[in-house]
């Protein structure tokens, strides 16, 4: 690899050829600010359309400013990254683009959380000299996505996301110059469009422009509504992320608090989407071992590999994209509606209530949820089986508005029956989890006997495709896992051109899993944060006393006492569903 | 957004001109030039199967129709007016032609007249900045304009002496 030598700010940097200016300079620690660029590390996603002009620097010898991120760096360059000419002309840049931004941040949902508004601080912007004309978009909802298009700074991430990380191709640069705007096709809405609600548009948009569609004020109703049961699940990610929403260290896990905030919010009943993760558990690692038998005895009916289908964007997007491949992911529902399914018939009947006497709120890192529990297949007559789901950042709002101080509360306990949940469970939360969580079940089911070491760490990281072979007791079981669509579609391919070579299959939209989800804290481009999130959920999980989802005595009762046996014909009605073709 | 059904002679031409550039996202925009030089204009249903064939997504196909001010999504009149906006007719006051086309027809610029017989269109530049400025009639070409002739220029069309090749559009 040719090495090359330049100054930045008269400090000496070796880089290997082809590094950009950016990526130098940070490489000893000057920071030269940024707006369109995002990256990424680790998860190959990378926004460089070269676009703002915010990243100027001076090049000595270099008659024009040149763009940070997209400049290569030259052996003996010498670089000024804040000269007056570079802060100037990067000043001039941030007010042109105030200049067509409405200026309502008192009241944008992305206020102290934008990155607009934070550098527009950093560059000390106290007035926009440039008067001119602003655009004005229709604002275009949706069951789960806001598009405020009026502020829309034309980074593109969002754009990048959409047709290069998860191949769905919703958005792209329409029309130009001034009326330039990022739209689906024809400008229509969300809803009419193949988007799938990842949010992976929302979770890296730099602006209020993109934002989830807000429940809270229906979720408060509901709480002051003294003739409802209000019952609460929480998703397995929101308990590694929701602290960064008050100011704690990414990774920092607040199960604890988090049952306490959810308490004094005034929910009825606390309970962990976690337990139905586990009911999810049994129900795919049955299917999964049942589709495998029938393999295994010479069933040529049988389809393989088996797909997980936890994921709510992931359906939307095999139901658009491949609807040849319907019948191939597992029938079982997701967590959050096994969830609503069974708080809205076996526990309702426990608590001698009606169905419609109950509210159901989730508590999600995902804005596809809300998309998700709205699906007509989802309610009985017309009564959603999940009323809300709202997102880790809606709930801190909730918490903040509630006057509820986070960080000084008090660490407590799930309800039961609905809150126990095993270290299975947990992982649901990021990539591999899923799949890892089924194989500890599965393996002891169809071996019969006890794993020796429930940890897989075959299957855990952040690549984006990952296989491994487990041995299931002499039968080599390959297991494929991808998360970002992009990724998801490749295997998809392979599965359609007939050449998969795996029996069981793990997607998830979002680049991470649930951790990265659209609907969490927002990362603001730095993937450590990812990691670190990942990290907190494989600590939960070893902190379990019970890790296989088969062992939760819970999920033990609830298939003696009301389903029978995992694929009965009551867990079928509870716990399965179908798809559709939506091409 | 009303949907139309596309006519299997539409989707024919589509097919055949994307199989002309062997179905290449690259070759988008000659696709484009090949579909509205025989159906007129690009509707959207039209974009959809183009997005189709050359397995790209539809907005992106959307973007570069709207991003280019030669493609349409509105169908052309019998007899399409381009007003040639470029440096050299713009100065010698194109622009008061094409208000005047516009007071004449009472149509805007991308609009064809209630009769289906003229729309009206801007472009840059037909190379011809020596007899700016430039109005273009389909094919035919009339130079140094004045807002004086737009009235006669009309007359010729509505009057049925069309030229043969004012019509190929």
């Amino acid at each position: 690899m040719e090495m090359i030598n330049l100054k930045i700010d008269n400090k000496p940097v070796v880089v290997k050829k082809g590094t950009t200016i950016l990526e130098a300079a940070k490489s000893i620690g000057i920071h030269i600010p940024t707006l369109c660029y995002m990256k990424l590390d680790d998860l190959n996603i990378e926004n460089k359309p070269g676009g703002c002009r915010i990243c100027v620097v001076e090049v000595k010898g270099r008659k024009n400013l040149a763009p940070a991120c997209c400049t290569e760096a030259t052996d003996g360059m010498e670089i000024s990254s804040h000269t007056i000419r570079a802060i100037n002309a990067r000043r001039t840049v941030m007010e042109l683009i105030l200049s067509d931004h409405p200026s309502d941040c008192l009241v944008c949902p992305k206020s102290g959380k934008c990155d607009l508004q934070d550098l527009a601080q950093d560059l000390g912007i106290r007035e926009i000299h440039y008067k001119g004309e602003q655009s004005v978009y229709r604002e275009d909802t949706s069951p789960a996505i806001i598009r405020e298009i009026n502020k829309c700074i034309l980074c593109r991430r969002c754009e990048m996301m959409c047709n290069e990380v998860q191949t769905v191709g919703v958005l792209s640069a329409i029309n130009r110059g001034f009326y330039a705007v990022v739209a689906p096709a024809f400008e229509m809405n969300l809803d009419h469009s193949v988007c799938t609600y990842c949010g992976q548009c929302v979770a890296v948009c730099p602006t209020g422009a993109l934002t989830e569609v807000d429940q809270t004020a229906a979720v408060v109703r509901a709480l002051y509504d003294p003739s409802k049961t209000v019952v609460v699940q929480t998703a397995p990610a929101v308990r590694a992320a929701l602290g960064e929403e008050f100011g704690m260290e990414p990774g920092t896990l607040v199960t604890g608090k988090l049952v306490a905030a959810l308490r004094r919010l005034g929910f009825d009943h606390v309970f962990d989407t976690d337990f139905a993760a586990d009911l999810t558990i049994m129900e795919e690692g049955a299917e999964i071992l049942n589709r495998l038998k029938r393999h295994l005895e010479g069933d040529k009916t049988v389809k393989l590999p088996i797909l997980t289908s936890c994921c709510p964007a992931w359906v939307k997007f095999f139901e658009h994209q491949f609807p040849d491949l319907k019948e191939i992911p597992s029938t079982a529902r997701s967590p959050q509606q096994m969830f609503g399914s069974i708080a809205k018939s076996y526990f309702a009947e426990k608590l001698n209530k009606k169905r419609e006497d109950l509210v159901v709120v989730s508590i999600m890192p995902c804005v596809a949820k809300k998309y998700e529990c709205g699906r007509d297949e989802f309610s009985v007559n017309g009564n959603p089986d999940v009323d809300y789901a709202i997102t880790t950042r809606e709930l801190a709002s909730l918490i903040k508005i509630s006057n509820i101080s986070f960080s000084s509360l008090p660490n407590e306990e799930f309800d039961q029956p609905l809150g126990e949940s095993s270290g299975a469970g947990v992982i649901f939360g990021t990539t591999g989890g899923v799949i890892e969580a089924a194989v500890r079940t599965a393996y002891e089911v169809y071996t019969g006997k006890e794993l020796s070491k429930v940890d897989f760490h075959e299957l855990r990281g952040m690549d984006g495709i990952r296989r491994a072979t487990i041995d299931f007791g002499g039968l080599p079981l390959n297991i494929g896992i991808a998360h970002g669509l992009g990724n998801a579609r490749t295997l998809l391919e392979e599965i359609r051109a007939g050449k998969s070579e795996y029996h069981a299959i793990e997607i998830m939209s979002c680049p991470g899993g649930c951790i990265g989800g659209g609907g969490q804290p927002y990362h603001h481009g730095n993937a450590d944060i990812l990691k670190k999130r990942q990290m907190a959920i494989y600590r939960e999980d070893s902190n379990k006393a019970i890790r296989k989802s088969h062992e939760n005595p819970y999920i033990i009762s609830l298939y003696r006492e009301y389903l029978g046996e995992p694929m009965s014909h009551k867990a079928h009605e509870l716990l399965h569903t179908k798809y559709f073709d939506r091409s | 957004m009303p949907r139309i059904k596309l006519a299997e002679s539409a989707i024919k031409t589509i097919v055949e001109v994307c199989k002309k550039f062997d179905n290449q996202e690259s070759e988008l925009i000659n696709v484009l030039h090949g579909v509205q030089e025989q159906l007129g204009y690009l509707p959207a249903e039209v974009q959809e199967r183009i997005a189709q064939e050359l397995n790209m997504s539809v907005a992106k196909v959307y973007g570069v129709v709207t991003f280019y001010s030669y493609f349409t999504m509105i169908p052309k009149g019998e007899f399409p007016i381009s007003i040639c906006m470029g440096t050299a007719c713009y100065v010698r006051g194109a622009e008061q032609v094409l208000n005047e086309f516009k007071r004449q027809l009472k149509i805007e610029v991308g609009q064809p007249s209630s009769d289906g017989k003229f729309s009206l269109s801007c472009l840059r530049c037909v190379g011809a900045c020596g007899l700016a400025p430039v109005v273009m009639v389909g094919e035919k070409v009339y130079g140094r304009v004045s807002p004086q002739q737009v009235k006669q220029i009309i007359a010729e069309y509505v009057e049925g002496c069309s030229t043969h090749e004012a019509k190929s559009a």
